[in-house]
């Protein structure tokens, strides 16, 4: 009778819980006060410090320069680890193409602002097993972009 | 002790722990977690309008700033936050109006009665040329890769449900009689038309609520992969996919296994392979109406052979498309959709 009723209490913390992290937003967009040089190299120590690789960055202003289009800076950033990519390539393979994540970081004046999508987005329903994955993912992401967020102050 | 005792005890921890507690949290700081992107640290604009002009400042009412919130602006950018609390909701707008000059106009429910046929001739030639035809607004965003600094805001989209169910007909006209300084709104006053002008104006504008939207078509299940399966060796497809890129004028830039730069040199999974490309006008377009679209750069293929079986695989661009609330990139996604499509096609046939 008592493991019943701390039964039901943990659920219905569980269930609290749940409710109030719920979230909907599916983009993830956050502006920091830092310069465009010194955002790019913190977001790559902040993924670093996260617990993930950065595996390259892609320089978007570059290829938009050269093909004669003016642009402000603007990069993407490829993160992830090789355990994970190993993880999702058996375990999920309908996510191999959002892998290795990114955030697209680019400079607006004197500010930086990065973006990038909810892994959760890309829950499906036909997977439910790798909400698991795509929370953490998010969990994670919302770090870096917090602290990235704060970084300026 | 009942089950309902537990949940008030529950409910009660939760509180006591959750961050999210409305009270701890100042606006400036919810500001910052969820309008600074798009609209500054400062309220000075970028992505979305700037807050602290004056006149804008003047012009709206807190009814009108917790609506938007609310209700956002769907197809425009400016999500709905319906997972922020009431009074988090009222701690941004008290951060919001300490940028505010002075009290904002109070305006009245008071609905304008006009005429609707002198109301649409007067729209088409004084308002479709920045809001369009049909109220649908202007193309792009605030920031510098589509328009010039000295332009704070792109035309709203005045036949948006989100502006008509936030803004009351005495706020639209008071707007058309004095114009938004710092903007390129002028006073309908000052061109000459009159007050009478101007209510059959506001009439019109609120008979968007009654148009079926433009374009808008029904929504479908759209999957969020384009994926085949190729009767070819993974170099073959390879090879096929290259070739298709680049008979859609896409040009490679890069070409590298699915886990490089994570795994020592020389220890890639070599069945794993990503084709990069893009087609920089194609860019430079889809940056133009939303610089938030580097989520889907490069372009890129995947390609992967598993058990002998290779499967060419892309995102789906215009299941991408929801996640930016932003109508105008729609027709850009479909035609990324088609390319895509093309290439995964041809490179399987």
């Amino acid at each position: 009778m008592k493991n019943n009723l701390v039964t039901k209490f943990l659920l219905s913390v569980c269930l609290l819980l749940v409710m109030a992290s719920s979230h909907a937003d599916n983009l993830m967009m956050v502006r920091t006060t830092q310069s465009f040089p010194e955002a790019m190299s913190f977001l790559q120590e902040t993924i670093r410090k996260v617990g993930y690789t950065v595996s390259r960055v892609q320089r978007i202003d570059i290829g938009l320069t050269s093909s004669g289009f003016a642009t402000d800076k603007y990069r993407v950033v490829f993160f992830s680890t090789a355990k994970d990519i190993e993880m999702v390539s058996k375990k999920y393979p309908h996510l191999i193409p959002y892998i290795p994540w990114k955030i697209s970081i680019f400079a607006e004046e004197q500010d930086t602002l990065l973006v990038t999508a909810n892994p959760m987005s890309f829950a499906n329903e036909k997977f439910p097993e790798a909400n698991k994955y795509l929370s953490r993912m998010k969990k994670d992401t919302e770090k870096i972009l917090d602290i990235m967020r704060k970084s300026g102050d | 002790m009942s089950l309902k005792y537990y949940f008030v005890i529950s409910a009660f921890l939760l509180s006591a722990i959750s961050p999210l507690h409305a009270s701890e949290k100042d606006g400036e700081q919810l500001y910052s977690m969820h309008c600074s992107a798009c609209h500054g640290a400062n309220g000075h604009g970028g992505v979305g309008v700037p807050l602290a002009l004056p006149d804008f400042q003047y012009g709206v009412t807190n009814d009108y700033l917790e609506k938007t919130i609310r209700l956002g602006r769907p197809g425009r950018i400016m999500p709905a936050f319906s997972n922020l609390k009431d009074d988090e909701v009222k701690a941004i707008i008290k951060h919001i109006r300490t940028w505010a000059p002075g009290k904002p106009f109070k305006y009245s429910n008071k609905k304008i009665k006009g005429n609707l046929k002198n109301g649409a001739t007067l729209f088409a030639r004084k308002c479709a040329a920045c809001h369009g035809a049909n109220g649908q607004g202007g193309e792009g965003t605030g920031v510098t890769f589509s328009r010039p600094r000295n332009l704070p805001v792109i035309a709203p989209a005045l036949n948006n449900p989100g502006f008509l169910a936030s803004a009351p007909d005495m706020m639209i006209k008071t707007v058309l009689m004095n114009g938004r300084e710092g903007t390129p709104m002028l006073s309908f006053l000052k061109q000459g038309l009159s007050e009478k002008d101007i209510d059959d104006i506001v009439a019109y504008v609120r008979s968007f609520e009654n148009q079926k939207p433009v374009n808008e078509e029904p929504a479908e299940e759209m999957p969020p992969l384009i994926s085949f399966e190729s009767p070819n060796s993974l170099e073959e497809t390879i090879e096929n996919i290259k070739k298709a890129v680049e008979g859609k004028n896409f040009r490679i830039i890069r070409q590298q296994y699915l886990n490089e730069g994570l795994v020592e040199a020389g220890k890639e999974n070599k069945k794993q392979v990503i084709i990069y490309f893009c087609n920089f006008n194609f860019l430079y377009r889809a940056l133009a109406i939303d610089p938030r679209v580097g989520l889907f750069l490069p372009c890129r293929v995947t390609a992967i052979e598993e058990n002998g079986k290779v499967t060419v695989t892309t995102t789906n661009p215009k299941y991408m498309s929801k996640i930016f609330n932003n109508k105008n990139l729609d027709h850009l996604c479909e035609e990324m959709h088609g390319v895509y499509e093309g290439i995964v096609e041809e490179s399987t046939f």
